[in-house]
């Protein structure tokens, strides 16, 4: 890469920077969108794609698990589970414990696993990894995100997504509009004379420096937001759960917490009628060097604990119904634990799909535990496979004109 | 884009190298400002006291109160947090000014951002001792020479523990931090390759942290001294040889002055020619003050064009430089009523969000930080002495010289105009465009 494509990825990740992830990008506005869902609300029968991500490189094996199989024993024996501890799936697969509800998903048929994705010459990097999933290119780097780029295509309808994160992820930032942001806890705004001023602060100014007038625009999609949704978003204490000894061993490598708090957020807009397809949350964590396997048990727990309550409430309402949740993470682990009770970065993982017009079951093929490239398990679907099916089936784009002309798909995931 | 005026530049220069403007500092001219801000720190009122909080006890496992004794501990250990967390806002607030000299406040500004750059969160590490060791060796070496400051890092027992050190020893390899090192702290993408992050993570092997100590100790018979080949040398490299080879490289030297110049001068990067002047003051000994000095003698340093959104910690210590509010003299609910400001606002000093450091630019800008930076303003303007403000009859001007604002749009101060209360017109200032954004 040269210093000039380096330096976007690197914007893109935020390791380095931020500014050029908003430079021409237009902030959608509240009353936009809220207009909308009193003129246009969201047609019952459009679906909507909710994206979590998985910050720190999830070890795929200890979630979607070969137990019985001598290889994956043999490569990580403390930190494997027996075939007894498993939730059984079938094919020698078994669910991580910590995931009882999702087990209760796939029985209902509504749990898709694609086993094995990611992508050519895997990066160990979680910015450059994650930069390649949420830009969806992964040799030449765009400073745009794949919804992003839906966005940017779709742009004359009210069709817009949204970040319930505390930071607008790569992945929404598109090169003309990037998506609005809403914060998980509660928007109270003062009144009288200095809820009148502070309101004025967010005045439009013809020819301002560009990051006042972003500062501006903020202030005025804040005003949008309270007046419109105030009632709608939990007021919720943002304390940071530091009870837990064994949760807090992974290196944070980005990503929220309170996942669950985020999703009931999305349910409610959901329910309101926003006309939203596209909704990104987050939960970070998964960067299990050491002491992995409580570490991990515990956050796909809080995965579960978010995640179900969700897919259940969405299933007793019409819009609710078109949901479908994608759960990825920038990469795998290393099929062998390291010294440390842990794994390091490796590359491919599996992948979830949830929801009603979901086809529960297996896709893609399981990656071989010892047919190993350094080391590391070789992917057997291309992330952007999954991408282009939900672009296609959920959004109702054609993928080629969001992922440059990439045209893999995932058949039959999705009931159309 | 053009230059701004002498006192704009001198105003730029307090936001950039410190935390605002403190009394007097506005009257001073730009060589004069730059004199004051990167000489030697000065004597003055000593810096904030701390006493160090002593390690929180391990509750013994397997005791029938095993639970209730780890919440007790868990409690003892978030209170110590917050301790260190306020004396280092307060030490902030107090540095430059009366306090230090304002080359106190540069010293201070540059710790904090090295605090960005090798982010470290108490969130994993939890031992506000290790972390308060950490962040006094970035003081020490806040504005010296990167060489130093690098070899530091590398056996720093906070840094270890975040990104498991402890773990690496000879025969199992933890790579965590030597990846790290060469992405994140020395290098960046692209300039490494996988072999050097393994054989880098076996240099490191050998460097154990105690619960009796706040510095690390090597223990040789952990280490792996067999021969390591990396970055194109052969030889028994140890943590010292690692990072010497990694600053070694010609791609290390730009890639730290970039970083600082994204923080403290512009999201656009440096012209080339700027980077080779930057690169040459940085030199052999990579010395950080010399860039420092170097950049504020750059055109592009006073062009209008360089402007920055002020992180939350450099915008809410400003505010309390301007006000002359103190942490240390809140009462504690306040206290902790500007911690969990900081929070709501995405940053809060010992927690990064990952070891990639807090975003910048827009990423501030979201609508829930824009309600927490209200209400945040409006209690430190209720804490503050603002009688100047009661009897002006010129209150909006007012406001805008007491934060040391250049200059106030025409929305602004309409929006001003609508508020008489003193506290809130503050709040409401604060909150402006002109004082989020440093022009």
């Amino acid at each position: 890469m040269d210093n000039l494509t380096r330096r976007r990825f690197l914007t893109m990740s935020g390791v380095t920077a931020a500014g050029a992830l908003a430079v021409g990008a237009t902030q959608v506005s509240w009353s936009d969108l809220m207009t909308a869902a009193v003129r246009d609300p969201l047609n019952s029968e459009d679906s909507v794609l909710v994206v979590v991500t998985l910050y720190g490189g999830n070890d795929g094996l200890n979630t979607v698990i070969p137990a019985g199989d001598p290889a994956y024993q043999q490569a990580r024996p403390d930190l494997a589970y027996q075939p007894n501890d498993v939730l059984d799936l079938g094919d020698g697969l078994g669910l991580n414990p910590g995931l009882k509800g999702l087990k209760g998903l796939w029985d209902d048929k509504s749990l898709a696993i694609v086993r094995g994705v990611g992508y050519p010459d895997p990066d160990r990097s979680h910015f450059r990894s994650m930069a390649i999933w949420q830009t969806a290119s992964p040799k030449t780097s765009v400073p745009t995100g794949w919804l992003g780029r839906w966005l940017d295509a779709t742009g004359s309808d009210p069709l817009r997504a949204v970040s319930v994160e505390p930071t607008l992820p790569p992945l929404l930032a598109g090169a003309t509009t990037a998506a609005a942001s809403l914060p998980v806890r509660g928007l109270k705004l003062p009144d009288g004379k200095l809820g009148t001023a502070f309101a004025a602060l967010g005045k439009p100014l013809a020819g301002e420096e560009h990051w006042q007038a972003q500062a501006a625009k903020s202030l005025q999609d804040l005003q949008e937001a309270v007046r419109v949704l105030g009632g709608a978003v939990h007021d919720q204490a943002d304390t940071e759960d530091d009870e837990d000894d064994e949760k807090t061993k992974g290196t944070s490598a980005g990503g929220g917490s309170q996942l669950g708090a985020q999703l009931d957020l999305v349910a409610g807009l959901i329910e309101a009628g926003v006309p939203t397809r596209a909704y990104s949350v987050s939960l970070g964590g998964f960067d299990t060097h050491a002491d992995e396997r409580g570490t991990q048990q515990r956050l796909l727990g809080e995965l579960d604990g978010a995640l179900t309550p969700f897919v259940e409430r969405m299933r007793k309402g019409d819009r609710g119904r078109q949901v479908v949740v994608l759960v990825y993470s920038e990469f795998g682990r290393r099929v062998h634990a390291n010294g440390s009770d842990g794994t390091d970065h490796g590359t491919a993982g599996p992948l979830f799909v949830i929801g009603d017009k979901v086809k529960g079951g297996f896709f893609g093929e399981q990656p071989s535990l010892t047919d190993l490239s350094n080391g590391d398990l070789k992917a057997t679907t291309d992330f952007r496979d999954v991408y282009g099916t939900v672009l296609r089936d959920v959004l109702g784009c054609d993928p080629g004109k969001v992922l440059d002309g990439y045209d893999g798909q995932v058949d039959g995931l999705l009931k159309v | 884009m053009g230059e701004i005026s002498e006192r704009a530049a001198v105003r730029r220069l307090h936001d950039r190298l410190g935390f605002g403007l403190g009394p007097g500092d506005a009257e001073a001219g730009y060589d004069v400002a730059v004199r004051r801000l990167l000489g030697v720190a000065g004597e003055g009122a000593p810096p904030p006291a701390l006493t160090a909080p002593a390690p929180v006890e391990k509750p013994a496992k397997g005791q029938k109160r095993d639970k209730e004794a780890r919440k007790a501990a868990n409690k003892a250990r978030v209170a110590q947090e917050a301790k260190v967390t306020g004396w280092w806002l307060d030490r902030m607030v107090a540095s430059g000014g009366a306090v230090g000299g304002p080359a106190g406040a540069a010293t201070e500004r540059l710790t904090w951002f090295w605090h960005g750059h090798f982010a470290t969160s108490e969130q994993k590490v939890r031992s506000p001792q290790l972390m308060l060791a950490q962040n006094q060796t970035f003081r020490k070496f806040a504005r010296g020479s990167f060489t130093e400051l690098a070899r530091a890092m590398v056996v720093d027992a906070a840094m270890i523990r975040w990104l498991d050190g402890n773990d690496n020893r000879e025969g199992s390899p933890n790579e965590n931090l030597a990846r790290e090192f060469l992405e994140l702290f020395t290098l960046g993408i692209g300039h490494y390759a996988e072999t050097d992050v393994f054989e880098g993570a076996r240099a490191l092997t050998g460097w154990t942290i105690r619960r009796t100590s706040t510095q690390a100790r090597f223990v040789p018979a952990r280490h792996d001294s067999a021969p390591k080949t990396m970055l194109g040398k052969t030889g028994n490299f140890d943590a010292k040889g690692f990072v010497d080879l990694a600053l070694a490289k010609p791609e290390s030297a730009p890639f730290v002055i970039e970083r600082l110049w994204f923080r403290l001068v512009s999201a656009t990067p440096p012209p080339a020619a700027t980077m080779d002047r930057l690169v040459a003051a940085y030199g052999v000994r990579r010395d950080v003050g010399a860039v420092l000095k170097a950049i504020t003698a750059e055109p592009a340093f006073r062009d209008s064009g360089s402007t920055l959104v002020k992180q939350p910690v450099e915008w809410v210590v400003g505010l309390m430089r301007a006000l002359g509010v103190q942490p240390a003299k809140l009462d504690d609910k306040s206290r902790m009523k500007v911690l969990a400001g900081l929070r709501g606002m995405g940053q809060l000093p010992l927690r990064p969000p990952s070891v990639g450091g807090w975003p910048s630019g827009g990423s501030w800008l979201t609508t829930s930080a824009g309600v927490t930076r209200l209400q945040l303003a409006l209690l430190l303007a209720r804490n503050a002495e603002l009688g100047q403000l009661q009897k002006s009859s010129a209150r909006v001007d007012g406001v805008r010289a007491l934060l040391g604002v250049d200059q106030w749009s025409t929305r602004t101060r309409d929006a001003l105009a609508g508020v008489t209360e003193p506290a809130q017109m503050v709040a409401v200032a604060a909150c402006a465009p002109e004082y989020v954004v440093s022009g």
